[in-house]
């Protein structure tokens, strides 16, 4: 250890402060100048700390289960009889799928129709909260030789997640579409027009940008478009519903506060990805 | 006539006074650390770093140097992809104004403490919230700051009674001969 005078030893406590504040601000400066260089720093970060995170998601899960099991416990006669309901329901709608699903074969055979390849896709865990108070995110823990990229599109098993928006060796970050940045293009599935579903931050997403004469309605499916190339058109992603304002929300259909795992699954779309991805393009990984 | 030269530290004593100087830096980055787990609280880790920064401030300035303070800072708006440098001059001008006022804070009782704490953190969360919109250049809704800030404040009882159980036990290692 240096020995110092106790004066200039004091002097130096107590310029301290003011010194890292101003550095405080030269970071702030580095930060925004270059981006990429916070990028890197976040993934490295999050690479180191992705096993620690895999290794606790375990505990939580279990604690979050039993949590569960609990509250379903207590309303288990309820959740019984709306289950009755729904299925009887549902029944109703297989048998109308399965008509619909004859028929659409007839149709595809008589258009000699070449049906799309299936997409592939792997299945990730969730391992920690990615976001802020003013961002919604998650990281996700990737195994060393995974084949996610920038771009891979994120569904839950119900509908849509978000979008990867940062890659690691060992973690990658998926954007959830109710973050603030984010900005979906959607088709309305009754009308069939398009709209914008932006992000605030909040559990729903608000719809913008429709084509007059065709609002929105309460209760209408809402599914991605694949407009600027950015994901593929059809994907669920949720149903309308008004605001106490009257503004038309997206209510999803993934359930973004309890993610546990989410499918990564790989278009090979190339739209509208962050800035440094553009000028230099990643390749799609070979199968 | 001069008294006899201090006993040389030994081994063990010196890995003890550096354990003791670094827990409260240690601390505070494993709760971050886990305050990254998903539980569906978003925005735990800002959270998280506040109450025990100023508590560490308040009641032990000399564990928490202002250098510990600048790469806690850092370490949260990496974990938190917030904008790189926010949390850090937040932090920052907390520490400052809480060192400048803890031989006020450190005569209150715990309620006063709080109290004092709930005003920290929401200035705290303006500035936050300004530094957002500058470094973005887009105004952004004020609401999640102020969650931030009463999440926060709540957590400071339960962080503030396990630390001075900590800090009580140390205090008591380092008075004893």
């Amino acid at each position: 250890m240096i020995r110092l005078s106790i004066p200039l030893r004091q002097a130096l406590s107590r310029l301290s402060l003011p010194v890292l504040i101003a550095l405080a601000f030269g970071t702030m400066l580095l930060g925004k100048a270059d981006a990429l260089l916070a990028e890197r720093a976040r993934m490295a970060l999050t690479d180191a700390f992705a096993p620690i995170w895999a290794a606790l998601q375990q505990p939580v899960a279990t604690v979050r289960e039993a949590v569960q099991e609990g509250e379903s416990l207590l309303k288990l006669r309820a959740e019984n009889a709306r289950l009755r309901e729904e299925n009887e329901r549902l029944r109703r709608w297989q048998a109308a799928a399965l008509a619909l699903e004859a028929e659409n074969a007839v149709f595809q055979r008589q258009l000699h129709f070449v049906p799309e390849a299936a997409p592939a896709f792997q299945t990730v865990r969730v391992v920690a909260d990615g976001g802020g108070i003013y961002a919604r995110a998650v990281l996700l823990g990737i195994g060393p030789n995974h084949g996610v990229r920038k771009g891979q599109i994120a569904l839950d098993e119900r509908g849509l997640v978000g979008r990867v928006t940062e890659v690691g060796l060992r973690s990658a970050r998926v954007l959830l579409a109710t973050d603030m940045n984010s900005r979906i293009p959607v088709v309305l599935e009754g009308s069939r027009a398009r709209a914008m579903m932006v992000g605030t931050n909040g559990a729903r997403p608000r719809l913008q940008h429709w084509p007059e004469g065709s609002a929105p309605e309460e209760g209408e499916r809402v599914v991605t478009s694949a407009e600027a190339g950015a994901f593929p058109a059809g994907l669920p992603v949720g149903i309308v519903r008004r605001s106490e304002g009257g503004a038309p929300e997206v209510e999803l259909f993934a359930r973004l506060d309890r993610l546990d795992v989410v499918r990564l699954f790989d278009y090979g779309l190339g739209g509208i990805l962050p800035p440094e991805a553009v000028a230099r393009p990643e390749p799609r990984p070979r199968r | 006539m001069r008294g006899r030269p201090a006993p040389a530290m030994g081994l063990l004593r010196q890995i003890d006074a550096v354990a003791r100087a670094a827990f409260p830096t240690g601390l505070t980055a494993l709760l971050m650390v886990l305050a990254a787990v998903p539980v569906g609280l978003p925005g735990l880790v800002p959270a998280v770093a506040l109450p025990c920064i100023v508590f560490w401030s308040v009641f032990r300035p000399a564990a928490l140097p202002p250098l510990a303070v600048f790469g806690l800072g850092l370490f949260g708006d990496l974990l938190s992809f917030a904008p790189v440098g926010s949390g850090v001059l937040t932090l920052l001008v907390v520490t400052g104004l809480v060192t400048r006022w803890r031989r006020f804070l450190v005569r209150q009782s715990f309620l006063a403490v709080w109290l004092a704490y709930c005003g920290v953190a929401l200035g705290a969360a303006a500035l936050e919230w300004l530094l957002q919109v500058v470094l973005g250049w887009r105004v952004v809704p004020v609401a999640p700051g102020l969650y931030q800030a009463m999440m926060s404040a709540g957590l400071y009882p339960g962080v503030a009674w396990v630390m001075s159980r900590i800090h009580e036990a140390m205090s008591r290692a380092e008075s004893a001969p």
